[in-house]
């Protein structure tokens, strides 16, 4: 394995700049470590072909004295749920195998612009209805700590592959912890951003109201800096919003440098931090707070009760979303088309096709969503769970009132063997339980490694939280506890990273 | 105090236009029995003086000027579509010969 791709985005970019490396250098040993080893690991679902012509192109214009963005020639994975002009963009489905969009997603074409180099599509639940990558159609991703243990989800390709090395940072999407909780998983930070942070034109929608789309990476300035190309306002998506932000690298830097924590005010939400979270999970996160304590933080426990409904009104929004947003896949305009025999209608071909196309997990969602929003149904359920949405937005305002971050492990438990939830949606359903309320009130929300879990050596999550529109305090915060743990520990957490042992493809 | 049966999923089905088996109906139906005991919570707080909210960020209307932006060709819309003539997206009857 080479050395180029431990090191982290913005190593990798000061390399380029001073011209110690190239990026067709830089390109190749990533394109070999995922030749190497991701047959096995599964995190990518399509490989791009142009990765190293993209390169070779950067390489040549900073030859030429063209001024480039700092993070130029520096290569990314993709989620597969953005949209791609020349990869395919299935979402995880069979309905959308080898669709090519006509147009990018926004926040790609922010990275082409900037000129990262996209090295492929990472695999995913389908349609982002997971929470461990086991339902995408085109097989599993494995955990990038061990083989036997899934990634998360539903963003288990990009973070296991940034995880493994075979890419220094991601996209991903989150609708209820699809980036924060695979993160924690595989010991890699993720970021989901405030509601309208990040465009999500081209971002295949699960459900409108929840989805943002936010980096994945192995420090918290790699984060910063991927955000700050694919953030803010975008005319193409009118719930993004349209004030300018300020510089989330600038904020990490700060974090990382200096006394940020000092009279930080921690709120410790007292209904995740039970006896039902896993005992090595609480240890890492009880023995973080003390740190912040030692730092000069002003730890207070917070109560948000309405979080104990979260999880019912948020599985409530999201498949009547989903129900609605899903009805695309019609057969007409994109995606597959299956035509039963006889002389079947439109209609007929229409069931026929979301029947074939659609795996259990989407159906069990559209069916659900669809009884949600049914006459006679929609204000005890859809309209009960929008209330409850209130309620929450109503604890955090009372939160945020007497803190400025508030924390709580990122995940119930570290990863768990591949298959063990397979048969009980609800379990599933609950192991995002953590991060569902951020979505639900649009607020950002991060996650960082804190260390092991004593049972099992897994990773730990810390999820940190902040008003909206206060991303970046986010990065300022977990680049400071990041910054303080990798001084204690004398390295930065991704040098615990087992190497990854799997045959190649 | 579900009253979802199978002729209920038979019925969602046919709404979302999802071809379901029958094991799949008899599973499914199963499983929404579960799943709507467990979020039938939200009653418990959703009072009626309890404003619902729709949308997590507070937006105006949003409006731009009456102009042709950039906007997709016919040509790149029809790129994914399994049949088109060209122009239209093309389908098989839009009614059964009984309609």
């Amino acid at each position: 394995m080479s050395d180029l791709i431990r090191l982290t985005a913005a190593e990798q970019a000061g390399l380029l700049a001073s011209r110690g490396i190239s990026s067709v250098e830089l390109t190749k040993a990533h394109l070999d470590r995922i030749a190497e080893i991701d047959g096995d690991l599964g995190a990518f679902l399509h490989v791009s072909a142009d990765a190293l012509t993209v390169a070779d192109e950067i390489d040549a214009a900073r030859a030429n004295g063209v001024e480039l963005h700092p993070l130029a020639g520096v290569p990314i994975a993709v989620k597969d749920v953005l949209a791609t002009t020349d990869m395919p963009a299935t979402a995880g489905s069979k309905i959308l195998e080898g669709w090519i969009s006509p147009y990018d997603a926004t926040p790609v074409a922010r990275l082409r612009a900037a000129r990262m180099v996209l090295l492929g599509k990472t695999n995913m639940d389908e349609f982002a209805m997971g929470s461990s990558t086991e339902h995408s159609a085109y097989g599993i991703t494995r955990n990038s700590w061990d083989r036997t243990r899934i990634p998360g989800g539903s963003g288990g390709g990009s973070a296991a592959a940034v995880g493994a090395f075979e890419a220094p940072v991601a996209l991903g999407s989150d609708t209820g912890g699809s980036i924060r909780q695979p993160a924690a998983l595989t010991g890699t930070v993720g970021m989901k951003p405030t509601y309208g942070g990040v465009s999500r034109y081209g971002a295949i929608a699960l459900a409108s109201s929840l989805d943002q789309v936010g980096p994945v990476s192995r420090t918290v300035l790699d984060s910063a800096l991927v955000h700050d190309i694919i953030g803010g306002h975008d005319h193409h998506d009118s719930t993004s919003i349209p004030e300018a932000w300020p510089s989330f690298a600038e904020a990490a830097r700060r974090g990382a440098r200096g006394d940020s924590l000092k009279g930080l005010r921690v709120g410790v939400i007292k209904e995740l931090d039970t006896d039902g979270i896993q005992a090595g999970v609480l240890a890492r996160f009880h023995e973080t707070i003390r740190a912040l304590a030692d730092e000069g933080a002003e730890i207070v426990e917070v109560s948000t009760p309405n979080f104990e409904y979260a999880v019912a009104a948020y599985y409530l929004i999201l498949t009547a979303e989903a129900s609605s947003n899903l009805a695309k896949f019609d057969s007409v305009r994109f995606g597959l088309r299956v035509t039963p025999s006889g002389s079947p209608t439109v209609e007929d071909v229409m069931s026929a096709t979301r029947e074939a196309g659609f795996g259990d997990e989407a159906k069990r969602r559209i069916i659900l969503g669809t009884y949600a929003l049914s006459a006679g149904y929609y204000d005890a359920y859809y309209g009960s769970a929008q209330k409850v949405r209130t309620l929450i937005q109503r604890d955090f305002a009372a939160a945020f009132a007497n803190v400025d971050v508030l924390v709580s492990p990122t995940a119930p438990t570290t990863a768990w063997e591949l298959g063990a939830k397979l048969a009980d949606p609800l379990a599933m359903w609950l192991s995002d339980i953590t991060t569902i309320p951020v979505n639900m009130a649009g607020i950002p929300g991060i996650s960082i490694p804190i260390g092991l879990a004593d049972e099992d050596n897994l990773p730990v999550g810390l999820q940190i939280m902040a008003p909206a529109r206060e991303d970046a305090r986010l990065y300022e915060v977990g680049a400071a506890i990041e910054a303080l743990l990798d001084a204690k520990r004398g390295a930065a957490f991704s040098t615990l990273t087992p190497n990854y042992v799997g045959g190649g493809k | 105090m579900s009253d979802i049966t199978e002729d209920t999923v038979r019925h969602l089905a046919s709404l979302a236009r999802i071809a379901l088996t029958p094991e799949e109906v008899t599973r499914l139906t199963g499983e929404l029995v579960a799943i709507t005991a467990a979020v039938e919570s939200v009653n418990r707080v959703a009072t009626p003086d309890v404003p619902a909210t729709s949308h997590p960020i507070p937006m105006e209307n949003v409006w731009r000027d009456d102009v042709v932006a950039d906007q997709l060709t016919i040509e790149e819309s029809l790129s994914g579509a399994p049949d088109h003539d060209g122009s239209r997206f093309r389908v098989t009857a839009i009614l059964g010969e009984e309609q």
